[in-house]
C-alpha cells in the first residue's frame, strides 16, 4: 500500500480513530524519512511515539501540526481526509502542539509569545487571567512579562505547554515534554496529562524516557528508520524491551565493572572549585554563589538540577569562558586556573563538552575536520607557524568518527548535517580522545538516542575507569544515577553537598532539585529510608 | 499562496560555479529589454558593453587599472563581513591612505641621491594609515558598543572633506595657476608602468598578490579560520578560545590596511598628485564587489573584473549609444541580485505552496 487509500480503513470494532495517518511518505530530496507509516490516534487514549534520533517522528508530528505536506499518505479526522496546510488549519482542527525545540520570539515576552498564537479577539487582561488560571490548575507558573530570551530552557517549555493547553486541544502533540523538569514536576504533568485524557482528548506523547511511557500510555507505535516496525502495549512489555524495539537490537547494557567504586576512589583530586563565586552574567541568568567540590582522578562527579539553576554559568566558569575572580577558586591538577582562559585551561589537561550542540560544541557550518581545529588546536599540534594542517585535523577527525561510530554523509561533511546522537557522539570522541585529565561535561546525551547515549555513557566510565576526574552536570536522573559516582545538586546557584550514589536515592536528589531539601543538606525530612547518612569525603 | 524554501541536501560543486554564470546571462538578458526599450538594439549595446571593452588593449588596461583598487578593498572587507564585522567605510580608509602617502611623496619631493625607499615607505604610510583610520570604529565598538556601521560611514565624509581641505590649502601647488591640486609626484614617488607608453602600472600586481595571499590567510591558517568561526558560529568561537575584541580590531586592521593600500596605489600609481577627490567610489563599489564575489578572494577577483568591464563599457555605451551612464549602475545592482538569488536557489528548492495563508 503505497499511496494510498483516499478511503480510510476503519478500524474494525472500534469507532473511528480521532485522528488517523495512512501510507504516509515524506522525502527530503534522496532521504526517505517517512516511509508508509500508519497510525491512529483515539480520543481518550495516550498514544506513545518511539523511536531513535532520525527514525521519522519529528517529521510525523510536522505532518500531523501542518507544518509538513507529506510526499504521499493522507490524514484523517474522524474519518474525514482533510489537508492540513499549515499550522493554522491543523489548530482549527483541535491538534496543539508542545515542541522540544521551543519555536518562540526569543525578543518578545512570555505574553507576547502566548497572544502571537492565540489570534485576535482575546484581551491582555483576559489572557492574563486564563494564563494564571491554567498556571494554577496544572502548576506552571509563567512570568508574563519576561522577555523570552532571559528564560531557562525549562521556564520556556512550560510557555510552550501552557500555550498549547490555552488552545483547548482535542489531540495534544508532545515533544519530549518532560525532558527539563524534575521528577515532582514530570509527576505533576503526568496528572495533567491523565486528567487530558479523561477529559476525552487524545495525546501523542514522544519520549525516550521509557519508564514515563511504560507508565503513561496504553498503545505505542514504534518507529525505526521511517516505518512502523512495531506496536505494542508499554505496559506489558519492559523498558529494556522498548529499547530493544527501537533500536532493533538489545540496547548495550553498561559495564558496570568498570564504573568507579562506591566508596571514595583513590586518585588524586585534579578539579577543585574552592567558594567560587560569580555575579549573574545577565540581567536574568542565574549567579553562583560560595561553590565547592572537589573531583578525584577516577571519579565521575555528578551535578544534577533543572535547567536555569546555574548550569551554563557553572560550566562557563570551569571551562574559562567566564573567569572566577580569584585563581585559586579553580584548581586544575592542583594549578589556580580561575583567571586563565579556555585554551590555558586545555593546556593543563582539561577538556569540555558544553550543553548545547550546535553552534557551541561545535559550529554546523564547518566540516567535522575544522570542527575538531576548533576546540583541539591549542592541545593537538593542528597548527604550525599558523597555517592549519588540514591533512592531521583529518586524521584526526577519522579517528573520532571511528572510535565513536559516527554516522554521516561524504567524507567531511558539515557538522550541522549530522544527527543529533551523531554529533554528540562526534564532539564528546573529539575531547575523549585527548586522554584528558579532567572532562566537564554539561548534559552528555541530552536529545540523544538510547543507543548513542549508551555510547557516550559507556566511554565516560570507560575514561574514569582510566584515572581521570569528569564532572557531569546532568538533568536527567536516569544518567546520574548510572554512571555518577557520587550527586550534588545545583539549585538557584548554590551546590549542595556531594553524596555518594549508593548512599543517596532519586527522591532526596529530587527534593532538593526542587529546592525543598533546604540549604543545609541535612535538613530534608520525609526521604525514604535506606539513606542514612549524609555527605562523605568527596564533599569540601 | 506562499513560498516555501526547502534546504537542498547537499550542494553540487558544478552548480556553485555555474549559478553565478546563469546569474550572469539572466543579468545580460534583463539589461537587453531595458536597452530595447530605450531605443536602441541590444546587440549593438551588448557589443559597446562586453566586446569593445574586451577587443582593444588601452581598454584591457583600463579594466586591470579599474578592478585592481576594487578586488583590493573587497579583499579586505571580505575579512570583516565574514566575521560579521560591517565596515562601511572602506571608501574614507581609502581616501586616508592616498592622502597619508601622498604626504610622504610630497615631503620628499626633489630628494636626491638614493631615492628608491621613496615608493615603499609611501605604500606602508598610506597602510597604516587606512589601519589607524579603521581603528577608530573598531575600538569604539570594542570598547563602547558602538555601532560600526555608523562610524565607519560617517569617517568617510571626514576624510573626504579632509582630503579637499588639504588638496585646495596646504598643499596646494603654489606654481599650479590656484588650481586646487599638488605638484605632480617625483619619478622616484610614482608606482612604475607595466609596458613602456601604457597605463597598466604595478599598483595591478600588489592587488593580484593580495588576493592570492588574502586566498591562503583566509583558507589555510588560523586566523582566517577565526574569522570563519567567529562569523558563522560566535558562541562556537568562544568555546575554541578566540577573542571577539581582538579579531574585531585584526579585520579592520585588515580592511583598512587593503583599503589604504589600494588609496597610495591609486594616488602613486593613476594619478600622480593628490587632488580634492581621488576614488570614484571605490569604497563603495568595492561592498558590491565583495559579495558579488561571494566574500572569497578569487570571486573578488573575478566579480572586480566584471564590474571593471560594465564600467568601462557603460562610458564606451554612453559616448557611442548615448546610454545613460546611471543604466551601468543599474545593471550592476541587477547582477548583485541575480547572483545573491541563485545563491540561495543552489543552496534551497523554492516550493509554492498555494493557499496557505501563513
Amino acid at each position: 500500500m503505497t499511496i494510498a487509500a483516499t478511503e480510510p480503513m476503519p478500524a474494525p470494532g472500534d469507532p473511528r480513530p480521532l485522528f488517523g495517518a495512512y501510507g504516509i511518505v515524506k522525502r527530503f530530496g534522496a532521504f526517505t524519512a517517512n516511509d508508509r507509516i500508519d497510525l491512529e490516534i483515539r480520543a481518550g487514549e495516550i498514544h506513545a511515539l518511539l523511536g531513535e534520533n532520525g527514525a521519522g517522528k519529528s517529521t510525523l508530528m510536522k505532518i500531523l501540526y501542518g507544518l509538513l505536506e507529506p510526499t504521499a499518505g493522507v490524514v484523517t479526522h474522524r474519518g474525514e481526509v482533510v489537508r492540513l496546510r499549515n499550522p493554522e488549519a491543523a489548530r482549527r482542527l483541535g491538534i496543539g502542539m508542545v515542541f522540544q525545540h521551543f519555536s518562540l520570539c526569543a525578543n518578545l515576552t512570555v505574553a507576547e509569545n502566548i497572544a502571537l498564537v492565540m489570534g485576535k479577539g482575546l484581551g491582555r487582561r483576559a489572557l492574563a487571567d486564563r494564563i494564571a488560571a491554567l498556571g494554577r490548575t496544572y502548576g506552571l507558573h509563567l512570568d508574563l512579562d519576561r522577555p523570552v530570551w532571559s528564560l531557562s530552557a525549562g521556564e520556556r517549555q512550560r510557555i510552550e505547554i501552557v500555550r498549547c493547553l490555552l488552545q483547548d486541544p482535542k489531540l495534544v502533540i508532545l515533544d519530549e515534554p518532560t525532558s527539563v523538569l524534575t521528577p515532582g514536576e514530570a509527576e505533576k504533568l503526568f496528572t495533567v496529562l491523565e486528567r487530558l485524557r479523561d477529559e476525552g482528548r487524545a495525546l501523542l506523547y514522544i519520549s525516550h524516557r521509557l519508564d514515563e511511557v511504560r507508565r503513561l500510555c496504553a498503545r505505542a507505535t514504534i518507529l525505526r528508520g521511517g516505518r512502523v516496525v512495531g506496536a505494542c502495549d508499554p505496559r506489558a512489555e519492559s523498558a529494556g524491551s522498548l529499547a530493544a524495539l527501537m533500536v532493533g537490537a538489545p540496547v548495550r547494557a553498561l559495564t558496570r565493572e568498570a564504573a568507579p567504586a562506591r566508596s571514595a576512589p583513590a586518585g588524586p583530586e585534579r578539579l577543585r572549585l574552592d567558594r567560587l563565586s560569580l555575579p549573574a552574567p545577565g540581567l536574568h541568568a542565574t549567579g553562583l554563589r560560595d561553590i565547592s567540590f572537589s573531583v578525584r582522578g577516577g571519579e565521575i562527579l555528578g551535578i544534577a538540577g533543572i535547567a536555569g539553576n546555574g548550569q551554563s554559568e557553572l560550566f562557563a566558569a570551569l571551562s574559562g569562558e567566564a573567569r572566577a575572580p580569584e585563581a585559586g577558586a579553580v584548581r586544575i591538577d592542583g594549578t589556580p586556573a580561575g583567571r586563565l582562559d579556555i585554551n590555558a585551561r586545555r593546556r593543563l589537561g582539561a577538556v569540555f563538552v558544553p550543553e548545547e550542540r550546535n553552534g557551541h560544541a561545535a559550529a554546523p557550518g564547518l566540516s567535522l575536520s575544522e570542527n575538531v581545529v576548533l576546540s583541539r588546536y591549542a592541545t593537538a599540534s593542528l597548527t604550525r607557524f599558523g597555517l592549519v594542517r588540514r591533512g592531521a585535523a583529518r586524521a584526526l577527525a577519522a579517528r573520532v568518527i571511528a572510535a565513536f561510530d559516527v554516522r554521516k554523509a561524504g567524507p567531511d561533511p558539515a557538522a550541522g548535517t549530522l544527527s543529533g546522537g551523531n554529533l554528540q557522539k562526534f564532539v564528546v570522541g573529539r575531547e575523549i580522545l585527548g586522554e584528558p585529565g579532567v572532562l566537564v561535561v554539561d548534559q552528555p546525551t541530552w536529545g540523544v538516542d538510547a543507543a548513542a547515549a549508551a555510547r557516550i555513557r559507556q566511554a565516560l566510565i570507560d575514561l574514569a575507569a582510566r584515572g581521570s576526574a569528569i564532572l557531569m552536570i546532568s538533568q536527567d536522573l536516569d544518567e546520574l544515577f548510572a554512571i555518577a559516582g557520587s550527586i550534588a545538586v545545583l539549585q538557584a546557584g548554590t551546590l549542595s553537598r556531594a553524596v555518594a550514589r549508593a548512599e543517596t536515592t532519586r527522591e532526596a536528589v529530587g527534593l532538593l532539585m526542587g529546592g525543598s531539601g533546604g540549604p543545609p543538606p541535612g535538613g530534608h525530612t520525609g526521604t525514604p529510608a535506606g539513606r542514612s547518612r549524609e555527605g562523605d569525603s568527596h564533599a569540601t | 499562496m506562499r513560498l516555501d524554501l526547502v534546504p537542498r541536501p547537499g550542494r553540487a560543486p558544478l552548480a556553485a560555479l555555474l549559478a553565478p554564470a546563469l546569474a550572469f546571462l539572466a543579468s545580460v538578458l534583463l539589461g537587453g529589454v531595458a536597452v530595447a526599450l530605450l531605443g536602441v538594439s541590444p546587440a549593438a549595446a551588448f557589443a559597446a558593453y562586453f566586446i569593445a571593452p574586451l577587443s582593444e588593449l588601452w581598454s584591457l588596461q583600463e579594466i586591470a587599472v579599474k578592478a585592481a583598487p576594487l578586488a583590493l578593498i573587497a579583499t579586505g572587507l571580505a575579512f570583516c563581513y565574514r566575521a560579521n564585522l560591517w565596515n562601511i567605510g572602506a571608501e574614507g580608509q581609502f581616501v586616508v591612505g592616498g592622502l597619508a602617502g601622498g604626504c610622504v611623496a610630497l615631503a620628499t619631493q626633489g630628494s636626491a641621491g638614493f631615492t628608491f625607499w621613496i615608493l615603499p615607505t609611501m605604500l606602508v604610510a598610506g597602510t597604516l594609515a587606512g589601519i589607524a583610520y579603521a581603528m577608530i570604529p573598531a575600538v569604539l565598538k570594542v570598547r563602547l558598543g558602538v555601532s560600526e556601521i555608523l562610524t565607519s560611514l560617517m569617517l568617510v565624509y571626514v576624510a573626504e572633506l579632509l582630503l579637499d581641505y588639504m588638496a585646495r590649502g596646504p598643499l596646494r601647488d603654489p606654481a599650479g595657476y590656484n588650481f586646487p591640486q599638488s605638484v605632480p609626484f617625483d619619478a622616484a614617488a610614482r608606482l612604475p608602468y607595466l609596458m613602456e607608453g601604457e597605463t597598466l602600472h604595478a599598483g595591478v600586481l600588489i592587488a593580484f598578490a593580495s588576493v592570492v595571499l588574502a586566498t591562503i590567510v583566509l583558507g589555510r591558517t588560523l586566523f582566517g579560520f577565526e574569522v570563519r568561526v567567529v562569523g558563522a558560529s560566535p558562541r562556537a568561537a568562544r568555546f575554541a578560545g578566540f577573542s571577539e575584541a581582538r579579531l574585531t580590531l585584526a579585520a579592520f586592521a585588515v580592511s583598512g590596511g587593503a583599503a589604504g593600500l589600494a588609496g597610495i596605489a591609486e594616488v602613486a600609481g593613476q594619478i600622480g598628485q593628490l587632488q580634492p577627490t581621488i576614488s570614484p567610489g571605490y569604497g563603495f563599489t568595492a561592498i558590491i564587489v565583495a559579495f558579488l564575489g561571494r566574500l572569497s578572494p578569487p570571486g573578488i577577483l573575478v566579480a572586480a573584473l566584471v564590474i571593471a568591464l560594465t564600467t568601462i563599457g557603460g562610458e564606451g555605451a554612453q559616448i557611442d549609444l548615448r546610454l545613460p551612464l546611471d543604466l551601468t549602475r543599474a545593471f550592476q545592482g541587477v547582477l548583485l541580485a541575480f547572483v545573491l538569488g541563485a545563491d540561495v536557489l543552489t543552496r534551497f528548492t523554492v516550493r509554492l505552496v498555494p493557499g496557505g495563508a501563513r
